[in-house]
């Protein structure tokens, strides 16, 4: 049974990864799961210089899901440098670096700083919600999208992938606007924007008022943006929103999905990654499929 | 791969001991690694529910692999665990935290502080700690949850917000009540009882180890979701920002900005 899939050249053993920000950089993980065992892992947004995030609280759990407003704390590239990426190194699976910033400049500074290391692909973030500067503006209007995507491929010795936001009125334009400038594959989706009270303290729960929803509740929103996307353009697209298993995974990949990645339910079970890859095969085997791409946009 | 894992463990006993504060003893050989202030995530059944809960350590039981909370149903979550029987399946994570450093205490009178459901993890610790030790702890009301337990430790002391026993008031009040001049100190509790056992300590000069909380998502320290403000950059993002579920939950009250 063949479960290799390749994205912009780089060849994963399977198309299960972890969503940017669920994982840290595998370090905490590395403790529960094999990681010699994922396609790649995709490791937590990456600034050009540290970030402290939000204010807390930063969690909330919602009906099937969980808002979050980290606000992208991160170490910023140096530590990531010198700390995390020799991490993942030892590891035989693909490295993701995610890539964050305030300006375009931010962003380029970080790529620069990416061009010679380990790092397999460059995932692109610009559809956090929860950060005010830069990010999601980037990703919410498709000149802009287009402007960062072909600078940034210009200076990326990687292939780049672009992370589109689904808070959009057509995220089919941001697609288009994404390929056409250059990117090598997409990543959708990023997280809802949410908002949730807490009645008995008449408080946001979230100190940043709102959040990215994201878990099992945003799947179906998900499933449709990979289907639209995967129509409008050819490039690869890395398919995610509440993956808990196996079958979860199946339908991004029937939508038009080449990988997936599991994000919010690694909190729910921080072995889910595996039991996706299993779930996968186990799909495989009870249908008879040889080769995943079998599966790959197969429902039309 | 380390010694963390997600495990099922088995209910062998849970009663109501307050209202709505809810004792369960789990047969997990988590307990085998359990130590005074660290804590288990605890994950629903119920598939609407995403997250684990965090709760602590109240006691251990290495050697028969037992480890027993205390906590106190305060949403959906806590309200599934509450209906747990003897023999279930419970699904946990640990053993998490770096728990309260003991030996801070060698040779020092240890004040053991704890406010409502923050009096829990004070059980273990008074189990462990060596030397001198009082416990004090602060309640609603005269619902004691695990008075007795405490007593057999240490010399042991209530507060309660109402008078209905022990000194009215706080903790801090009956600190002050009984004249006891702690030379170290370990607190969890609620955020206002912390600021004061801070401000506390500092007055006296002495460290005190606290004991924070916050609502997480993965509990072993990927998501950033429960930090802290730190006076010092913190060793993972260098942010003053640490993670409480992975260098805490227990810090010394100077490190942190509460």
């Amino acid at each position: 049974m063949k479960t290799e899939v390749t994205i912009a050249g780089v060849r994963l053993k399977n198309p299960v990864m972890t969503a940017s920000g669920t994982f840290g950089s595998g370090i905490e993980y590395s403790e529960f799961v094999d990681l010699n065992r994922l396609g790649a892992v995709v490791t937590k947004g990456v600034a050009l210089e540290p970030w402290p995030g939000n204010p807390t609280p930063r969690v909330a759990e919602v009906y099937g899901g969980m808002l979050n407003a980290i606000g992208l704390q991160n170490p910023g590239i140096s530590v990531f440098l010198e700390r995390d990426l020799p991490f993942l190194e030892a590891y035989d699976t693909k490295i993701i670096v995610n890539v964050c910033g305030k300006t375009i400049e931010e962003y380029l500074a970080v790529v620069e700083r990416l061009g010679d290391s380990s790092a397999d692909l460059l995932e692109i973030n610009v559809s956090c919600p929860n950060v005010k500067e830069g990010a999601i503006a980037f990703g919410q209007n498709a000149d802009c999208l287009y402007e960062i995507t072909s600078r940034i491929k210009k200076k990326a010795k990687q292939p780049i992938i672009m992370k589109l936001s689904p808070n959009v009125t057509d995220i089919t334009e941001m697609a288009r606007a994404a390929e056409a400038a250059g990117a090598d594959a997409l990543s959708l989706i990023n997280t809802l924007t949410g908002m949730k009270i807490d009645i008995h303290k008449r408080a946001f729960a979230l100190a940043n008022k709102t959040g990215g929803l994201s878990g099992p509740a945003i799947k179906p929103v998900a499933v449709r943006m990979v289907y639209q996307c995967a129509n409008a353009v050819t490039i690869p697209i890395i398919g995610m929103g509440g993956i808990a298993d196996g079958e979860d995974a199946v339908e991004f990949l029937m939508a038009g999905a080449t990988a997936v990645s599991v994000g919010a339910m690694n909190f729910h079970d921080p072995y889910t990654t595996l039991k996706v890859i299993e779930g996968i095969e186990a799909y495989m085997e009870r249908y008879g499929v040889n080769d995943i791409h079998e599966l790959i946009g197969c429902v039309r | 791969m380390g010694h963390k894992k997600k495990t099922a463990g088995t209910v062998i006993l849970q009663r109501e001991i307050a209202p709505q504060i809810f004792d369960m003893w789990i047969e997990t050989d988590l307990a085998r690694e359990a130590g005074a202030g660290q804590f288990a995530a605890l994950y629903p059944k119920g598939e609407s529910m995403l997250l684990p809960r965090p709760i602590s350590v109240c006691e251990t039981d290495r050697q028969a692999g037992r480890l027993r909370i205390v906590y106190r149903v305060q949403g959906k979550g806590t309200r599934e665990f509450s209906a747990y029987a003897k023999g279930d399946t419970v699904f946990l994570s640990g053993i998490l935290g770096n728990g309260f450093p003991l030996m801070e205490a060698e040779g020092k009178r240890a004040l053991l502080a704890g406010g409502g459901i923050g009096i829990p993890p004070l059980l273990e610790l008074a189990k462990e700690l060596r030397g001198e030790k009082t416990i004090v702890a602060g309640y609603r009301d005269k619902n004691l949850f695990l008075k007795e337990d405490m007593e057999k430790y240490a010399p042991f002391y209530a507060a309660t917000e109402d008078g209905s026993a022990g000194t009215k008031g706080n903790v801090l009040d009956a600190v002050r009540e009984r004249g006891i001049a702690p030379e170290v100190i370990y607190a969890c509790g609620p955020m206002p009882m912390l600021r004061a056992v801070k401000e506390y300590a500092a007055q006296a000069k002495i460290k005190a180890y606290l004991s924070l909380e916050e609502r997480m998502a993965c509990g072993i320290g990927a998501c950033l979701g429960c930090v802290c403000k730190t006076t010092k950059k913190d060793g993972h993002s260098h942010v003053k920002n640490a993670r409480i579920c992975t260098e805490g939950p227990v810090f010394e009250a100077g490190e942190v900005d509460i």
